[in-house]
């Protein structure tokens, strides 16, 4: 399964991720990404990358099939 | 000519264009191949550099916490395996709408059935032109220059309080430099969010040492690079290294003005992007003067997330010209400037400040200033270093969420953060 990962050194807390998909993304009180799922089903793929690709630092991957 | 050039506008196997190669154009490109765009896809940037990102040019770039590698956006593996041509260095210098064609300065032309203008916006140019040491920040290559500069010894003089002065004195401060921001408003940020908000910005540079000379204007800059003198309206001078102006900027729309596309500091076009009278052109970004629903005239919408978000939604509507798609979500801005994170949702400016929740004096400071423009609904928020109060904001704000309910949900976040 498609996986998602998180560069929580990069994120900055712009949350840009968590506005597109959230039942994916959530952010915790010091502004940083949390993972709600890590492992993407095929039929949301499409949906978390597109949230994935509004990172203002490309903090978020999916990787794998 | 083929055969859908006429009426329907064209299939997905055309030779799609795209003029300008910062976000709005890169991420179209990427989006026309993930809406299934099957022709040649050529992204066309005035610059040598491979396409990058513009905001960290006054933050991380300009801090010298990242090196310009990291800020790009689309390298040539990358742009070659998305099957996306780059036709970089030269930049378009006429266009030809009922040819179809698009001329580069380099005197090559290209031919398009699709055609996305992106050519951002400039500078607007400084009217003060010493010998040398003035800079504007809008490119690599300006930063490259102001960060050589830099090396300069003496005071740095930032002309401009709006967000990219704000954000590079800042970042001067924040490699040890004296530093003094002018600006002839005495709250630059008031026009924005108003003078109550826009004056705890004020504090915040003289809280991180920066000199503010605000409600003054400039006469004069004189002198070359490490020996230059800023006159001020009041009277006053300032010697200065190195200065810096960030005054605005206006739409890069000068290649277009003998083509017949409508104008107006950007190309005028409607909400999905699509120019009036010109089959199968479109406008994205900085550049684009959306016509949007509701009152008020046509805009430039100059921020990161809209463009990310316009390019999504124009390839969708090349794709799928009968389904066209606008952007949807709430305006949304941010600045870094020392060890402030703000964030800006909706439309704070000309609204009414109901109410600052939390406290801009703290250290780290945190707070949320809630805007209504009806005095009933939330309209629009100032976010300092509180990510979850502006997603919440965000959130109200798209659900004409009313402001008592609104003014309760971010009281009680503040409550349960501090605990």
């Amino acid at each position: 399964m498609p996986e998602l990962t998180a560069d929580l050194g990069a994120c900055q807390g712009y949350a840009n991720c968590v506005v597109a998909a959230p039942d994916t993304y959530d952010i915790d009180d010091d502004g940083l990404v949390v993972l709600v799922r890590t492992e993407i089903p095929e039929e949301d793929r499409a949906r978390v990358e597109e949230a994935a690709r509004s990172c203002p630092v490309s903090a978020l991957k999916v990787d794998g099939k | 000519m083929s055969a859908h050039a006429v009426g329907r506008g064209p299939g997905a196997d055309g030779r799609a264009v795209i003029v300008g190669a910062s976000v709005a154009g890169v991420r179209t490109a990427q989006a026309l191949r993930r809406e299934g765009w099957t022709g040649p896809v050529t992204l066309v940037g005035d610059e040598p550099h491979p396409p990058y990102d513009k905001p960290p040019l006054s933050k991380q770039l300009l801090t010298g916490a990242w090196e310009p590698g990291r800020a790009v956006l689309l390298d040539g593996p990358a742009a070659r395996e998305a099957g996306i041509t780059l036709r970089l260095g030269s930049p378009a210098v006429r266009l030809d709408p009922a040819g179809r064609r698009v001329s580069l300065a380099d005197g090559q032309t290209l031919s398009y059935d699709v055609l996305v203008l992106a050519t951002g916006a400039a500078a607007r140019p400084s009217p003060w032109r010493p010998g040398s040491g003035l800079h504007v920040l809008r490119g690599l290559d300006d930063l490259l220059a102001l960060r050589r500069d830099l090396e300069l010894p003496g005071p740095v003089v930032v002309v401009g309080g709006g967000f990219i002065g704000a954000e590079v004195a800042s970042a001067v401060r924040a490699r040890g430099r004296e530093v003094t921001l002018v600006d002839p408003l005495p709250v630059p940020m008031a026009r924005l969010m108003g003078e109550e908000v826009g004056a705890h910005f004020n504090g915040l540079h003289r809280r991180h040492g920066a000199v503010t000379a605000f409600g003054t204007g400039v006469e004069s800059i004189t002198g070359r690079a490490g020996a230059l003198t800023v006159r001020l309206s009041d009277g006053g001078a300032l010697p200065a290294a190195t200065v810096v102006v960030g005054i605005g900027s206006v739409a890069n729309d000068a290649w277009l003005r003998d083509s017949g596309i409508p104008l107006e500091d950007g190309v005028l076009c409607d909400e999905y992007g699509r120019v009036p009278g010109h089959l199968g052109v479109y406008a994205v970004g900085d550049l684009a003067r959306r016509r949007l629903p509701g009152p008020g005239g046509p805009q430039r919408s100059e921020h990161w997330t809209s463009a990310v978000e316009q390019a999504a939604c124009v390839a969708r509507t090349i794709t799928r010209p009968s389904a066209p798609s606008a952007e949807a979500s709430v305006p949304y801005v941010w600045s870094d400037q020392y060890d402030w994170k703000a964030q800006i949702v909706g439309a704070p400016g000309g609204a009414r400040l109901h109410r600052l929740i939390g406290d801009p004096d703290g250290s780290p400071a945190r707070f949320a200033a809630l805007y209504s423009g009806d005095g009933a609904r939330l309209t629009g928020a100032v976010l300092v270093n509180w990510p979850r109060a502006m997603l919440m904001a965000r959130r109200l704000i798209a659900e004409e969420g009313a402001l008592a309910h609104a003014e309760r949900e971010l009281t009680a976040t503040g409550q349960v953060s501090r605990a």
